[in-house]
C-alpha cells in the first residue's frame, strides 16, 4: 500500500460518506422538519417549544399517525445565531427534504428563512406571537399580532394610567422597531401622547441612564416591548429603583418566554400583558393538556406562551393533512384555507382564509407573585391588522411583509 | 440639581460596576499572566451561590459578602490545582484551558439551574432625590468597590502575604531563593482572585440577572479595564475604571445607552493606541 493509494481510498470512502443520504420511499416516516433555537440566548423560548412538538409528535404517532404513517422529527438547534436558520433551512429542504418546516423564534429567524422555504415549496408554520403584516402562501402564522394584542393591551393600560403620555422602550430590530410604530397609533388612536421611543440592542443590560431619563420627561405610562434575557434587567432595575410603583408598566413581549418567573414576584407585580394563553386558564381542554405535559415532562414549570403556540402549529398541520388526504403542498394549504379550526389549550383557534393568521381568543393579564391572572377574555379576534392589507384569496401570488407607516 | 446628583450617582456606579467587574481578573491577569477566559462564568458562580444561598435562608448581605467570595474562591483553588498550575507562563495555553472551562461551566449552569431560574431582589429600595428615584442599590455598589480598593491596597503594601505575593509576581526565582514556595502563592493568588469575581457576580446578581450565559456580558469590559490599567494592580485599576465609567455614562445620558457602550470601546482603542502596556506606566508610575 502506497501514499497514493492510501490518499486515494481514504479521499474516496469520505466523499461516500458526505453524499446525501438517499430519501425514504414513499411508505416511509413523515418528515416534520423544525428549526429553534435550544441553546444560546433565546433557549428559554426554543426548549419549551421544542417540548411542545415533540409532546404533539408523540400523541400524533401514539393515535396511530398521520395517513397511517409515523412521523418523525427532524430537528436543528439554531443556536440563537440567524445564520444558523438560513443554513439549517437549507439543510431541511435540500438534503432532508422534510414534508413541513415548524420554527422560527424571533422575527429576523422567521425572515431569514421564509424565501428559502418558499422557493423550496415547503409548507411553513411560524408559531410565535409577531409584528403583523407577512402576506405569503407559504406560510401559516397563529401567534397573535399587533391587532389583536397591542390594540387592546394598550387602551386598557392607558386606563390604569394617571394620564396620557406614554414612553416606549422597544428592542432594536424589525419586530421592536415595527411593533413601537403600532404602539404609538393606538396611543394616538385612544387619545394619548408618545413622549419618547428608544430602541435597545439585543444584549443592553445596563439601563440606569434610560430610567434616569425617563423620569425627566415623566410619562404617565411605560410600554415595553423588550426581548430577551439582558432586557429583562430593564424589569429588574425598574423595581429597584422602586418606579414600578409609581409609573405603570406594560409590556407586549415579557412572559412569552416565563420571564415573569424569573423576575422575582417584586419586581413582576404590576406589569400588563395580553396574551393568547395562561397557565392559569381553567379549562378542560387546558387542564388535559398540562396533565399530559406533566405526565411527559414531570411540572408545567417550562409551559408558556409560545410553546402552547408551536403546539398548536403541529396540531394545526396535522389536522390539514388528515384533511387533505395528503402531503402535497397545495392539497394541504387548501385544507388548512378551508376555514379550519381546532380547539386546543388556549381555546379554538381558526385559520383565516385571506392572511394564513389565526382568529384566537386574546386574555389581559397581570403579572401577580409569578402568575399571571386574567383580568379579562377577548374571544375569537380576527387578525384585523393583517387583513387590512393582505388578501391571499384574491392575490395568491403576494410575498410581502406589509409595514406600517406612521 | 436634582438630575446632577441622578447622573453623579449613575456615573460613580458605573465606574465602581468596573472596577468590581475587573478586580478578580487584575489579580489573576495583572499579577499571573494567566488569561482566564472563564471570569465571566467566575463571576456567574458566585450570582449563583447567593440565589441559592438566599433561598435556603441565608440573610443576603451575607450571602454576597462572605458565602459567595468563599465558594468561589474554593471553586478557583480546585480549577487551579486541575487546570492552570500546569500552564503558568504559557499565556495562549491558558486561554484555551480557560475557554474550554467557561464553556463547561456554562453547561453545568443549565443542566442544575435552568434558563427560567428566578433571581434575587435588590435587598434595598428605592431613594428619592427631588423629583428623581434612583436605585439604592447602585449606592451600595459604590461603597463595595470603594471597600474593595482600599482592602487591595492594604493587604498588598500593608501586610506581609502581600509583600511576598509581590516579589514573587516579579521575581518568582528570588522569592524561591528566599524560602517562599511560589507554587503556593499562585495557588493562593488565584484563590483571591476567583474570590473576587464570585463578590463580583454576587453584588450585581440583583440588577443584572443571572442566567447561565450572563458571564459573555462581562469578560469584555473586564478585559479592556485590566488591559488599559496597566501593570500597577490598584491605580491601573481605578484609573482605567473612572476614564471608561466617565466616558461610557457621559455618552449614555447624552446619547444612549449604545453609543455609551460604543463610546466606551472607542476610548479604550485610543487609550490602547497613546499607552499601549497601559495607563499606569505612563501616569502614576510606581505606584501599586
Amino acid at each position: 500500500m502506497n501514499r497514493r493509494r492510501f490518499l486515494t481510498t481514504t479521499s474516496a470512502a469520505a466523499g461516500a460518506l458526505m453524499l446525501p443520504r438517499a430519501s425514504f420511499a414513499q411508505d416511509g416516516a413523515i418528515k416534520f422538519g423544525s428549526v429553534l433555537d435550544v441553546s444560546g440566548i433565546f433557549d428559554a423560548y426554543g426548549t419549551p417549544m421544542d417540548m411542545a412538538q415533540r409532546l404533539a409528535i408523540s400523541e400524533i404517532n401514539a393515535a396511530g399517525g398521520l395517513l397511517g404513517r409515523q412521523v418523525e422529527i427532524v430537528s436543528y438547534d439554531t443556536q440563537s445565531d440567524m445564520a444558523l436558520y438560513t443554513q439549517y433551512a437549507q439543510q431541511l429542504t435540500r438534503q432532508d427534504q422534510v414534508d413541513v418546516v415548524q420554527g422560527g423564534i424571533l422575527s429576523a429567524s422567521r425572515e431569514a428563512i421564509r424565501q428559502t422555504l418558499r422557493r423550496a415549496e415547503t409548507l411553513y408554520f411560524y408559531n410565535v406571537q409577531y409584528e403583523g403584516g407577512v402576506c405569503d402562501r407559504n406560510i401559516f402564522i397563529n401567534g397573535v399580532t399587533p391587532a389583536q394584542q397591542a390594540e387592546v393591551l394598550i387602551p386598557w393600560a392607558l386606563s390604569r394610567a394617571a394620564g396620557k403620555k406614554v414612553y416606549i422602550l422597544a428592542a432594536d430590530y424589525n419586530y421592536g422597531q415595527i411593533t413601537a410604530r403600532w404602539i404609538q397609533k393606538y396611543v394616538t388612536d385612544n387619545g394619548g401622547e408618545t413622549v419618547g421611543v428608544d430602541f435597545f440592542p439585543l444584549d443592553v443590560a445596563d439601563f440606569g441612564s434610560t430610567i434616569a431619563r425617563i423620569q425627566t420627561v415623566a410619562p404617565d405610562l411605560v410600554v415595553a416591548p423588550l426581548v430577551g434575557g439582558a432586557h429583562l434587567s430593564f424589569f429588574r432595575q425598574w423595581a429597584a429603583a422602586g418606579m414600578n410603583t409609581r409609573i405603570p408598566l406594560a409590556s407586549t413581549t415579557m412572559g412569552v418566554g416565563n420571564e415573569h418567573k424569573v423576575l422575582t414576584a417584586e419586581e413582576g407585580n404590576g406589569i400588563m400583558v395580553a396574551y393568547n394563553y395562561s397557565q392559569e386558564l381553567d379549562t378542560p381542554a387546558n387542564n388535559a393538556f398540562k396533565e399530559r405535559w406533566t405526565a411527559a415532562y414531570g411540572d408545567t414549570s417550562a409551559i408558556h406562551e409560545i410553546a402552547v403556540s408551536h403546539y398548536m402549529g403541529v396540531q394545526l398541520w396535522a389536522e390539514g393533512v388528515r384533511r387533505a388526504g395528503s402531503l402535497d403542498r397545495m392539497a394541504v394549504i387548501e385544507a388548512l384555507e378551508n376555514n379550519l379550526s381546532i380547539e386546543g389549550p388556549s381555546g379554538v383557534m381558526t385559520i383565516d382564509p385571506q392572511t394564513h393568521h389565526a382568529t384566537l381568543d386574546v386574555h389581559l393579564m397581570e403579572v401577580r407573585d409569578q402568575k399571571m391572572n386574567v383580568v379579562e377574555s377577548l374571544s375569537q379576534r380576527p387578525p384585523v391588522d393583517t387583513q387590512a392589507v393582505c388578501n391571499l384569496i384574491t392575490n395568491p401570488d403576494d410575498n410581502t411583509q406589509y409595514e406600517i407607516q406612521i | 440639581m436634582d438630575l446632577a446628583v441622578v447622573i453623579l450617582v449613575e456615573v460613580l456606579y458605573a465606574i465602581a460596576s468596573l472596577v468590581l467587574i475587573s478586580a478578580g481578573l487584575a489579580v489573576v491577569f495583572g499579577m499571573m499572566k494567566v488569561i482566564n477566559l472563564a471570569h465571566g462564568e467566575f463571576m456567574v458562580l458566585g450570582g449563583y451561590t447567593v440565589i441559592t444561598a438566599v433561598g435556603l435562608g441565608v440573610n443576603i448581605f451575607v450571602a454576597m459578602l462572605i458565602v459567595a467570595p468563599l465558594v468561589v474562591g474554593l471553586f478557583g483553588l480546585i480549577v487551579e490545582r486541575l487546570v492552570f498550575r500546569h500552564l503558568y507562563g504559557r499565556m495562549i495555553d491558558t486561554m484555551l484551558a480557560s475557554w474550554g472551562l467557561s464553556l463547561m461551566m456554562i453547561g453545568a449552569f443549565k443542566m442544575i439551574f435552568g434558563n427560567t431560574q428566578t433571581g434575587v431582589t435588590g435587598p434595598i429600595p428605592g431613594l428619592t432625590v427631588g423629583d428623581y428615584q434612583i436605585n439604592g442599590y447602585n449606592l451600595f455598589i459604590i461603597v463595595v468597590s470603594l471597600l474593595l480598593l482600599a482592602g487591595m491596597l492594604a493587604v498588598l503594601r500593608g501586610t506581609r502575604a502581600g509583600l511576598i505575593a509581590r516579589g514573587t509576581m516579579q521575581r518568582s526565582d528570588m522569592a524561591a531563593a528566599m524560602g517562599h514556595s511560589p507554587d503556593r502563592i499562585y495557588m493562593t493568588t488565584f484563590a483571591v482572585g476567583s474570590a473576587l469575581a464570585g463578590l463580583a457576580g454576587a453584588v450585581m446578581a440583583p440588577l443584572v440577572g443571572i442566567v447561565p450565559t450572563a458571564g459573555a456580558g462581562f469578560i469584555a469590559k473586564a478585559f479592556i479595564t485590566v488591559i488599559a490599567g496597566g501593570p500597577s494592580l490598584v491605580t491601573g485599576l481605578a484609573t482605567a475604571s473612572g476614564a471608561f465609567g466617565l466616558v461610557n455614562q457621559a455618552f449614555s445620558f447624552l446619547v444612549s445607552p449604545v453609543i455609551g457602550d460604543v463610546a466606551l470601546l472607542v476610548a479604550a482603542v485610543v487609550l490602547l493606541r497613546l499607552m499601549p502596556k497601559g495607563i499606569t506606566t505612563r501616569f502614576f508610575r510606581g505606584r501599586l
